[in-house]
């Protein structure tokens, strides 16, 4: 008998990721590390980059040349930037100490992977959009490096209303779907078992 | 248990024991957490601004370097006339071995750096009877004539070693009145706006400006006052006291090193950029792909970091030796 597709979309969402694994008040025993805490910092450095970002979007690149409190909001973009990555490297290192793909979460890193390599871009194009000094030279040293490989044919780093749009748009976009679907899965399978743990372990048994 | 049977455990869902978790208290703190750390550097440190270089700036503090770029311009001996593709077809561009990426991907953003950089914009001006002659006896010679007065000039300039006043007078036709023309447009301020207006209204492409640039001494002179050059890790720096694109260092560490350094070697050092862009190319999809890179994958099981993160669980359990290697 054929479902609707409508209803296959809704049984399936619900048997892998319903509301008490989305969204669970509790926990496996063995969460208890500083190291989780990494993934929701480097979510929470995400969300003041975005909400800094939208502020300055609608002043436009120039504003915070001229406004104190334009370049107090740039501020606070280029520091939550900093801060992200910090978060993001440690985060990224203490999974794979943790061997956390294991248990069918390869996917789980290889969007994490993805995620720091895009934020890479999109840092990359915020350095060039600065409207100063720095971008200036970025995109005249950058430049050689994209074109070598022919990638600069169509990613022109000197183009300032291209790399605008990267970065405010499309970039964004991307890095925000894919720590959307990085999240979702790993609420979907629940955070990785340690090394050495069995089911002969007591915590397993009890 | 065996390795696969290791593997469907990590998998299944976590029948042992549980604790309270309260994530969305968790993402609070750490949202309130993050963004008072980002106030205190933001009030403390503000952010980096160093104002753009201007054309002006550079004709104006070193005329003689500017006016000498123009000639370059004119001559087809600068950085950008050199360049090839995307911007012409003047070079050969990089290749990685048989790969010439550079090459085939073509001429998507031509720049003719006589018009484009020099007549053009001083065509928009209202120029002086001088220079308006020069403009125009300029166009009315044939190619191979501008050739020759062009590159005479540049070739004197050279010899002087880019001192203008020293260059010994000879038959450079109307070179010297446009590079004179050009020199004094870019002091009076006009030529960033010319450079940028070619071709309509809205403007939004900087390439050609930028490119104009580099060809002179200003831009990398000051960027290598301001500690950005790439062969001292120039890529992970900002200007002044600000933390710049350090997550770079990777890409940044194979131009400090041989043969990426020297840029005579061949095949590699000459080619150092498309090589270091492939190289990083392939060590980006190597993160990705970890979870199955042997060797790597199995890092971790013989490294007992892992008992330092679950300290509580192997203590509790009491598990002295690991038995996954
Ligand atoms: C945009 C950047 C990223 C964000 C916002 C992010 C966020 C998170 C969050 C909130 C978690 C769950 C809590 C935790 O275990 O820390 C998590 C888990 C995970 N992350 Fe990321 N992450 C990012 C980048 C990365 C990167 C670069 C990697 C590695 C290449 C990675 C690999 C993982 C893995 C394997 C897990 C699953 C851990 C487990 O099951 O125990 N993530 N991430």
């Amino acid at each position: 008998m054929s479902e609707m597709w409508t209803a296959q979309l809704r049984k399936k969402w619900q048997k892998n990721l319903p509301i008490e694994k989305l969204l669970p008040d509790d926990q496996p025993a063995y969460v208890a590390s500083w190291i989780y805490v990494f993934g929701v910092l480097t979510l929470s450095a995400l969300a003041i980059i975005i909400a800094s970002g939208i502020v300055l979007a609608f002043e436009g690149p120039a504003w915070y040349h001229y406004s104190s409190v334009g370049k107090f909001v740039n501020s606070t973009h280029f520091w939550s930037v900093q801060l992200f990555f910090v978060f993001m490297v440690i985060h990224l290192w203490g999974k794979f100490w943790m061997a956390a793909w294991r248990g069918n979460r390869m996917a789980t890193w290889m969007t994490g992977a993805v995620a720091f390599v895009a934020s890479i871009a999109t840092a990359f194009t915020g350095y060039l959009v600065q409207t100063n000094f720095d971008s200036q030279w970025i995109s005249f040293e950058a430049k050689d490096g994209f074109n070598s490989v022919g990638v600069g044919a169509w990613f022109t780093v000197t183009n300032l209303g291209q790399m605008l749009l990267l970065h405010v748009a499309f970039l964004p976009l991307i890095l925000g779907v894919i720590t959307v679907v990085h999240v979702l899965m790993v609420r979907k399978r629940g955070v990785v078992p340690p090394i050495d743990a069995d089911a002969t372990n007591t915590e397993v048994r009890s | 248990m065996s390795k696969a049977e290791k593997e469907i455990f990590d998998a299944a869902p976590w029948h042992g024991k549980t604790k309270q978790y309260d994530f969305i208290k968790e993402g609070v703190i750490a949202v309130v957490v993050v963004a008072l750390i980002v106030t205190f550097f933001s009030f403390l440190m503000g952010s980096p601004d160093d104002k753009p270089l201007t054309f002006k700036g550079w004709a104006v503090s070193n005329s003689d370097n500017f006016y000498a770029t123009t000639v370059q311009e004119l001559a087809g001996t600068s950085g950008t006339a050199t360049y090839g593709a995307p911007y012409n077809k003047n070079g050969q561009g990089l290749n990685i071995g048989p790969l010439w990426l550079q090459r085939w991907a073509g001429v998507t953003r031509p720049i003719d750096t006589v018009n484009d950089f020099v007549i053009a914009p001083l065509s928009t001006q209202v120029m002086s009877t001088d220079i308006a002659n020069a403009v125009s006896t300029w166009n009315a010679a044939p190619v191979s004539q501008q050739k020759t007065w062009a590159t005479s000039y540049d070739d004197a300039i050279t010899k002087v070693e880019g001192k203008i006043s020293a260059v010994a007078t000879g038959a450079y036709g109307p070179v010297p009145a446009l590079a004179q023309g050009l020199t004094d447009m870019a002091k009076a301020g006009a030529l960033d706006a010319a450079l940028l207006s070619q071709g309509g209204f809205f403007q939004t492409d900087n390439t050609k400006q930028i490119l104009f640039f580099g060809d002179g001494s200003y831009l990398d002179d000051a960027g290598t006052a301001a500690n950005l050059q790439g062969g001292t890790w120039g890529m992970m720096n900002e200007t002044g006291r600000y933390p710049g694109q350090a997550w770079l260092w990777l890409y940044s560490f194979w131009y400090q090193i041989p043969p990426f350094t020297n840029e005579n070697s061949k095949p590699i050092g000459a080619n150092a950029d498309a090589y270091i862009m492939a190289i990083m190319g392939v060590m980006s999809l190597g993160l990705i792909l970890i979870p199955i890179i042997p060797g790597i994958k199995t890092l971790p099981m013989r490294i007992p970091i892992h008992r330092g993160i679950w300290s509580e669980y192997y203590k509790s359990q009491g598990i002295k030796r690991s038995k996954r290697r």
